[in-house]
């Protein structure tokens, strides 16, 4: 058992609580940050593929590091989309809210 | 010792994620989100990956913790979601158990000797004069899908803005704060911008044979223009802005166009002219950065709100 071993078998648990988190989570931002973490277990599984795959004088294989780079950069960008549909989603829903209640008085 | 401090840290990485999915509370949930990480970034770290490390604290964890704690204060207080029904806990925690158990297995079961293309990587980097192998790996050997990841970008920018409301699809986003920046905001803009944009800047150039690189940079800048904004000492700008736009698609379409060009003088798309490789690849990184920098930000600021009423 080395290190590399033990941030495999970590990314793994990370992933099992994501998982959990989007199966459980009450509402739509705990969903966000499940999926997150869900990701953040993945790219830490590629990140030992990359370490075990150290050689030719660099640290960690830089091939599966660029793609984790760039994994990172478009969850963020599926992250930063889904809060703003969330955020317009709300006041949609508020605006609905507050017309219902006009009717009423009506 | 340091298989101590490896284990400290995956036991802490799981709390943290624990800490995000079990708290019920959204800012809690998304406090913790930005401690895990940071603590991710450490893993990134001891896995010889500091570039990695850069990216997902600066982005992973920096910069989606504020988009995420906008999101929730734009949030009412009290979700009507209903909650899951509590039968089902045992089953989905079963679930997530195997799942975690079955890749932990496949993590032990990886293959002896481990598949490598650092050999290729490292007889190939000396022709791009780079001194970062995954600066070469981003701009040269995977271009492809670093020119895709600055459209990804650009697109989810242009999906933000489509969310507003609208007779509101031009003008300024709406302010971060409605009262003016308190005055130590004020100053920590004023002393820290400056040094945080050569920071920014700093990483950029070393990025070339160092850790770091145009997203890195790209993230600590747009980090740098919020602050200002914060701070009052910059106004948020009109998206219909003409310059704002140019600087939007300077990097995906100056990327682009080098691209083309690639056919031109090394007869393949995305082949940097044989000769001029490294200041065309600068040159490609100077302009990615000022679109990645530009488009954070906006993503940070949300939607226009529309045009002001004078």
């Amino acid at each position: 058992m080395t290190g590399v071993h033990l941030f495999g078998l970590a990314g793994a648990a990370l992933v099992g609580c994501g998982v959990y988190g989007l199966l459980m989570a009450p509402g739509a931002l705990g969903r966000i940050l499940a999926f997150n973490i869900l990701g953040g277990g993945v790219f830490l599984i590629f990140g030992v593929v990359a370490r075990r795959g150290a050689g030719a004088g660099f640290g960690a294989d830089p091939v599966p590091q660029a793609l984790v780079i760039t994994g990172i950069v478009v969850a963020f960008c599926a992250t930063a989309l889904a809060a703003a549909l969330l955020v317009r989603l709300s006041a949609v829903d508020a605006e609905v809210a507050r017309d219902g209640e006009k009717e009423k008085e009506t | 010792m340091s298989l101590l401090f490896d284990a400290v840290l995956c036991l802490l990485l799981l709390a943290g994620a624990l800490g995000v999915v079990a708290t019920g509370a959204a800012r809690a949930a998304v406090i913790a989100f930005i401690g895990y990480g940071l603590l991710l970034g450490l893993a990134w770290v001891r896995l010889a990956a500091v570039d990695v490390a850069l990216t997902e604290i600066a982005i992973g964890s920096g910069i989606s913790g504020v988009v995420l704690l906008r999101c929730v204060r734009a949030l009412p207080a009290t979700p009507k979601a209903p909650a899951p029904n509590p039968l089902l806990r045992p089953l989905a925690a079963m679930v997530s158990i195997a799942i975690a158990v079955a890749l932990g297995a496949a993590v032990l079961a990886l293959p002896e000797p481990a598949p490598s293309r650092a050999a290729d990587v490292a007889t190939a980097l000396p022709a791009t004069d780079l001194g970062n192998p995954v600066t070469g790996v981003l701009l040269v050997f995977r271009a492809l899908d670093t020119l895709l990841e600055k459209v990804v970008l650009l697109l989810s920018l242009v999906g933000v803005w489509a969310l507003s409301r609208d007779p509101a699809c031009r003008g300024r986003p709406d302010p971060l704060s409605l009262e003016p920046a308190p005055a130590p905001s004020a100053f920590l803009a004023r002393v820290l911008a400056p040094v945080g944009v050569l920071v920014g800047l700093y990483l950029l150039w070393a990025g070339a044979d160092h850790p770091g690189g145009a997203f890195q940079s790209g993230a600590v800048l747009a980090a740098m223009g919020l602050l200002l904004v914060m701070g009052d000492q910059i106004r948020i700008p009109a998206t219909q802005n003409r310059g704002l736009r140019l600087m939007l698609l300077a990097g995906p379409f100056g990327f682009l166009a080098v691209g083309f060009a690639g056919w031109a003088t090394a007869g393949v798309f995305l082949g940097y002219p044989p000769g001029a490789e490294k200041a065309v690849i600068i040159a490609v990184e100077v302009a990615i950065t000022l679109s990645i920098a530009v488009t954070l930000g906006l993503i940070v600021l949300g939607p226009p709100a529309g045009e002001e009423r004078s």
